[in-house]
């Protein structure tokens, strides 16, 4: 079996596709008749998926999450890239912080649900502020060590061709972060999702978390399950565009690291 | 590097990104060293400068962690005490370790930590059992590995807490929906890690085994497992940080006892102070077992040239 030869490569690419489709179908000819409660008919989830998703709740319940969930992220990168690298620059500083990030970033987020309630109440802001707080950890964490680790003798190259210290920063110090960073971000836009969807379900009037439990709650199975499927896609569509921004700003990486090894 | 590289790149198993030095003089790097990884689990601590940069900075600063942890307390018990944010809502921190003392001596505080701790084990135990045999095979066998791919490149990004309203409907609000949401979660990383790391394997330490005729059980447990055995540390150290999640989630929204439950009681009771006392006691269960996972993997991967290069 070589994993090479042709005919197992083609193989291999046509099972690829096939195998979800047919699972797909299986699911939907096994369910067809379903009379269980909790899994309907996969068509009726569709039906119920066009329903609600297309474009009924869009407005009222799709954009809401989303727009929590990007302001909070947005506001957690920005202001974690520019305090890691201040704290990074300083050998001290970041070793004061160390512990103290840590300790954070070792909370599970949703724990932080209940005193973000008893902070700011139930609306939108707390969730928002409580997406930013969980998002910041990981990208401050990996934006320290990013900017610390720093190749000593490029900093130092910067330094006696006396490129000013704002043209430092941008060509020398975040190029060289930027991989570390991203790492942290994308790790980050997995939480954003758990925050956003956990924070509905416990404390919201709309949102796609507040409707797949008020569903499960209503007994509204194949509308439960819709949303499901919703956050599913969501994870995947949003895992794929954070892939594609980091391909592109990291692409120079991508071609040093090759040429290198 | 390229072997390593190209896989990390190619399939982001975990965050790519080992560090801009990628290309200087680092020995072939598995994931572990990815800071992905760590940003997932924390613990290891952020060593800053490379090593042998700077001489004996490490040593002479031991007390710069230990300042830091102080400034911090100190911010938390001024900030309530000189009005600049409301006591009600966050109490000085000498309140709230007051609290966490309390508990831990009336000993209220064991039964929600073993019950947190339960769904954790339960969770990655048989995250542990369903993964690691199946990212094996499916590691091994090429067309399988292209069967399943689309399916689990799918699954794997799916918010598993997507998935609590569905397992309270079959599990109820017990230890069984933890046990489920738990492992549901932590499968995918070490699914992931394994299956690639699987794949990873050098190739001719592979056919040199086969050329010498060793029977395929033990050039699993000879060749591949330890060639595997970086990634799939990292993504057991991965998945206990999402299970620890999970399970407390789960505690959180649906009402299983444990801490999750706890934190909610002592809100709607309005004990402050204990509730934060109960997300402190959260944050250092997730610091602890990461820091003892930490230490496991160095223990079983002494050997590894990753390791071998840390302990220099």
């Amino acid at each position: 079996m070589r994993e090479n030869s042709r005919p197992i490569r083609v193989l291999g690419v046509g099972l690829e596709i096939a195998v979800p489709i047919a699972l797909l179908a299986l699911w939907a000819l096994t369910s067809a008749g379903s009379t269980s409660f909790y899994f309907p008919p996969l068509l009726d989830i569709f039906r119920a998926f066009g329903d609600t998703w297309l474009f009924e709740r869009v407005s009222t319940d799709v954009l809401p999450s989303l727009a929590r969930l990007f302001t909070g992220y947005a506001i957690a990168v920005v202001a974690a890239v520019v305090i890691g690298v201040a704290l990074g620059s300083s050998r001290t500083l970041g070793r004061m912080v160390d512990p103290v990030v840590q300790f954070l970033r070792a909370v599970p987020p949703p724990v932080l649900i209940p005193a973000g309630i008893l902070v700011l109440g139930v609306g939108s802001g707390m969730k928002v502020a409580l997406i930013a707080f969980v998002c910041f950890w990981p990208v401050l964490l990996n934006a320290i060590d990013g900017v610390a680790s720093v190749d000593p003798a490029l900093r130092e190259t910067a330094r006696s061709f006396q490129i000013p210290a704002r043209e430092r920063l941008f060509r020398v110090v975040l190029p060289s972060a930027a991989p570390q960073i991203f790492a942290g971000a994308r790790v980050s836009l997995s939480l954003a999702v758990i925050m956003m969807v956990v924070s509905e379900m416990v404390a919201s009037t709309n949102g796609i978390g507040y409707f797949v439990l008020q569903s499960q709650r209503t007994y509204a199975i194949a509308a439960m399950w819709s949303g499901i499927f919703l956050l599913a896609i969501l994870g995947y569509v949003l895992n794929a565009l954070f892939l594609l921004v980091e391909r592109r700003v990291l692409r120079w990486h991508r071609g040093a690291r090759a040429g290198a090894g | 590097m390229t072997r390593s590289s190209r896989h990390a790149s190619s399939h982001d198993t975990s965050p790519p990104g080992d560090g801009p030095a990628a290309g200087a003089a680092a020995p072939p790097r598995p994931e572990t060293d990815d800071k992905g990884a760590d940003a997932w689990a924390p613990g290891s601590p952020v060593t800053g400068l490379p090593d042998g940069s700077g001489s004996g900075g490490r040593r002479s600063g031991w007390w710069l962690p230990l300042l830091g942890i102080a400034a911090a307390i100190l911010i938390f018990e001024v900030l309530p005490r000189i009005g600049l944010v409301d006591r009600r809502f966050l109490p000085p921190a000498s309140e709230m370790f007051g609290a966490l003392f309390r508990m831990v001596l009336d000993g209220s505080l064991w039964e929600p930590v073993l019950q947190t701790l339960q769904g954790w084990a339960l969770g990655l135990g048989t995250a542990l059992l369903i993964a690691l045999p199946l990212g094996i095979l499916i590691g091994s066998l090429f067309l399988l590995f292209m069967s399943t791919r689309t399916i689990v490149e799918f699954l794997r990004p799916v918010p598993s807490v997507a998935l609590i309203p569905l397992a309270v409907l079959v599990f109820g609000a017990g230890l069984e929906s933890k046990w489920f949401l738990a492992a549901f979660a932590a499968t995918w990383p070490i699914l992931l890690q394994t299956l690639y790391g699987v794949r990873d394997v050098d190739p001719v330490a592979l056919e040199t085994a086969r050329s010498f005729g060793i029977r395929t059980p033990e050039r699993l447990w000879r060749v591949v497992l330890p060639s595997a055995s970086p990634y799939i540390l990292t993504g057991v150290r991965i998945s206990s940080a999402v299970a620890l999640i999970l399970s407390v989630t789960a505690e959180l929204v649906l009402g299983a006892p444990g801490l999750g439950q706890q934190i909610n009681i002592a809100r709607q009771s309005g004990a402050v102070a204990d509730m934060y006392a109960l997300i402190i006691v959260t944050g250092l269960i997730g610091w602890g077992l990461n820091i003892l996972l930490s230490i496991a993997e160095r223990r079983l991967l002494h050997w590894h040239a990753s390791q071998r290069e840390r302990n220099r």
